[in-house]
């Protein structure tokens, strides 16, 4: 007799996700569903709104990279205004740059010091009541002070760009409201310790050093555990060069062959399509020219340094010919290295952030460029979590008229769902009890793509999980829950 | 005497709210001295395992599970606080309370330029999938709310400002600068 089993990786009260496996009649897994079970509506409700409230409304969908969504929603309306990518005034893109970098830098930190860090100081068998960043906090508090520092450090560069540390304002159809003071400047490069850019330098240095030592203990787990190959989607900047702002489209498959190849994002209709499905909130996204079944891809830390050829930074460079030598050059397909992924791009974004600092376009220069306005753009970055794609069109009254999100967590939809199938078939197959073991490695495996579910749940802790246990006829026969 | 115990949730927002209270840096490390915390996400703990002094919401009630959360926080949480504009008054996600539930749905689900394949015009509604409400909902429409903290989200200094003030028994500084929803 078949079952079927549930697992919550949010727990039904708090919404966001869950997981079902079903069973045959021998106890083996014949499918798995990751469950998104929020919904907002925000296509629709944004239509009749005046097109420069958009960045400001959308980003009011995650807290947590809400920089990502407001710049995304600039870009499309930079194209609506007629001031393409390459005709931003210098100081306007660097503005948005050092923004988005020191977005990178505070969700990268918050990720490492909240999600990542436990599990490496305590180990990932320990008492799951002191795996938590409060029991970080009381045993390792130098590590403690770091993590807490570091966001803060990218949450002031957000404040200084954004003009607040959430939710901002900073970036206009055209350019940026403000330039940097020559305060600001000097406060973030040369500012007392540990408040400057060297300091944050060091300390992303050391959090790359962090995990390679964890990597060396547990090779096995990180190599293993939840690994298997697929495509790789990113933004990368026209010369191949990782670019989390700006660029052209590029996918590759396992082996790392390119099947898209560098193209414009304004025409992502043409190569992404979305599938719906009656068991989850989230679509799912595919190439369209390989088609539903076999046209998924990841996005992300993996497969942005997946995608490109170069890091265009010395530290960050060096961390990555490591990385890539890992795998002899070929695409990482091992979900667990996305942590050693995440961790480069946090030290490639303190670089940058030293850089735009030095530059004097940051200071003063045009902010706003007017053009000729259009009725439809797209606008597309590289968020912490992976490519978001926004797309708007307006009417004749510069009223919305259609809007079309893809963010990144839905990019991910197939890869997280196959992630799920993997490690149910390894642990279930064969059993009809649902064990500890079992629970922790489903969490574990969700996790490795840090999901933002409804663009925003959970980041802060881990997600509660659920299983539930099913007979053939739906009836409820084992349940477990952390 | 015991430290005063705080549980947190995210109902139908953004966690900026939560965001906005890591926005305390450092004090966040003085907060965990002066206080426990219990169900959150800030330490894993899914379930109340003892009742709390204080309870934050972030978020408005959009679906079923909202409703029960809350409700929940309400039977646990002696003062309940609204944190920001989503459940003071719905917030960004209550833009749809004009506009009919199926309408949205469609939108997303059929009409949307990158939706392809959808032939049978599918709606996601799985059995998985909670009860949406036909609004978004404040919070104090579904219990009763004790305090209410402006702002989108409240910024950092008035949230901790806040929490201090109610653990020592003092009143607390509502500067007018506070009074806004941006
Ligand atoms: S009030 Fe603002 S910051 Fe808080 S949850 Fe709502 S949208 Fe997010």
């Amino acid at each position: 007799m078949g079952q079927k089993i549930t697992i919550e990786p949010v727990t039904r009260v708090e919404g966001h996700g869950k997981v079902t496996i079903h069973l045959d009649d021998e106890n083996n897994v014949v499918q798995t569903r990751l469950h998104i079970v929020e919904f907002r509506g925000f296509e629709r409700f944004i239509q009749g709104r005046p097109y420069w409230e958009a960045p400001v409304l959308v980003q009011r969908l995650c807290g947590i990279c809400p920089v990502s969504h407001h710049l995304a929603a600039a870009k499309a309306l930079d194209v609506i205004v007629g001031v393409g990518p390459d005709d931003l005034p210098p100081t306007a893109e660097k503005m948005r740059r050092l923004m988005h970098y020191g977005q990178f830098f505070q969700s990268h930190a918050l990720h490492f010091f909240h999600l990542a860090s436990p599990d490496l100081l305590f180990g990932i068998e320990a008492d799951p009541g002191r795996r938590n960043v409060i029991a970080v906090a009381e045993e390792f508090r130098d590590l403690a002070v770091q993590g807490v520092m570091m966001r803060k450090f990218g949450q002031e560069i957000i404040q200084a760009t954004a003009g607040k540390k959430i939710h901002g304002t900073g970036a206009i159809p055209g350019g940026i409201n403000k330039s940097l003071t020559i305060e600001e400047k000097m406060k973030f490069l040369i500012g007392k310790d540990p408040m400057n850019i060297d300091q944050m330098i060091v300390w992303a240095s050391s959090a790359v050093e962090l995990f390679k030592d964890y990597h060396r203990k547990n090779r096995d787990l990180i190599d293993h555990f939840a690994a298997f190959p697929s495509s790789h989607l990113s933004l990368v900047r026209k010369d191949g060069a990782l670019d989390i702002y700006h660029g052209v489209l590029r996918a590759v498959d396992k082996d790392g062959k390119k099947i898209l190849h560098d193209v414009d994002y304004q025409d992502y209709l043409d190569y992404i399509a979305e599938e719906v499905k009656t068991w989850s909130y989230m679509k799912f996204p595919y190439l369209r020219a390989i088609g539903k079944e076999n046209g998924w891809y990841r996005v992300g830390p993996l497969a942005r340094l997946n995608t490109c050829d170069f890091i265009p930074s010395p530290l960050a460079q060096k961390a990555f010919e490591e990385f890539r030598s890992y795998t002899g050059g070929k695409p990482n397909n091992m979900s667990m290295h996305t942590h050693w992924a995440r961790l480069i791009e946090t030290l490639h974004a303190a670089e940058m952030m030293k850089e735009l600092l030095e530059d004097p376009d940051i200071l003063s220069g045009e902010l706003v460029k007017k053009g000729n306005k259009t009725i439809e753009g797209v606008g597309l970055v590289e968020a912490p979590r992976g490519t978001l794609f926004h797309h708007f069109r307006i009417n004749e009254d510069d009223l919305i008229e259609m809007a079309n999100l893809i963010v990144s967590t839905t990019n991910n939809n197939e890869p997280m769902n196959r992630a799920v199938e993997l490690v149910a078939k390894e642990w279930m197959n064969g059993k009809e009890k649902i064990t500890e073991g079992m629970l922790n490695a489903v969490e574990t495996a969700i996790r490795a793509y840090d999901p933002c579910l409804s663009c925003a749940t959970h980041a802060l802790g881990k997600m509660p999980l659920q299983i539930e246990l099913y007979d053939v006829n739906d009836q409820l026969i084992d349940h477990m829950q952390t | 005497m015991s430290k005063p115990i705080i549980a947190t949730t995210s109902l139908a927002g953004c966690f900026g709210c939560h965001m906005s209270l890591l926005d305390i840096d450092e004090r966040i490390l003085d907060l965990i001295e002066l206080v426990e915390f219990n169900k959150s996400p800030i330490n894993d703990i899914k379930k109340f395992t003892k009742k709390c002094d204080i309870g934050l919401i972030e978020g408005g009630v959009c679906n079923s599970e909202n409703v029960h959360i809350l409700k929940e926080f309400r039977e646990n949480c002696k003062i309940l606080i609204s944190v920001g504009e989503c459940a003071i008054m719905g917030g960004l996600p209550a833009l749809r309370n004009n506009i009919p539930l199926r309408e949205c749905l469609e939108e997303a689900y059929i009409n949307g330029p990158s939706v392809e394949n959808n032939e049978e015009q599918i709606i996601p509604n799985d059995e998985e999938l909670p009860l949406m409400l036909d609004k978004v909902y404040p919070c104090h429409e579904v219990v009763k709310i004790d305090y209410y903290l402006p702002g989108c989200p409240p910024r950092a200094d008035l949230l901790f400002n806040a929490l201090v003030a109610l653990i020592t028994g003092n009143l607390m500084e509502l500067p007018y600068e506070c009074f806004k929803y941006d």
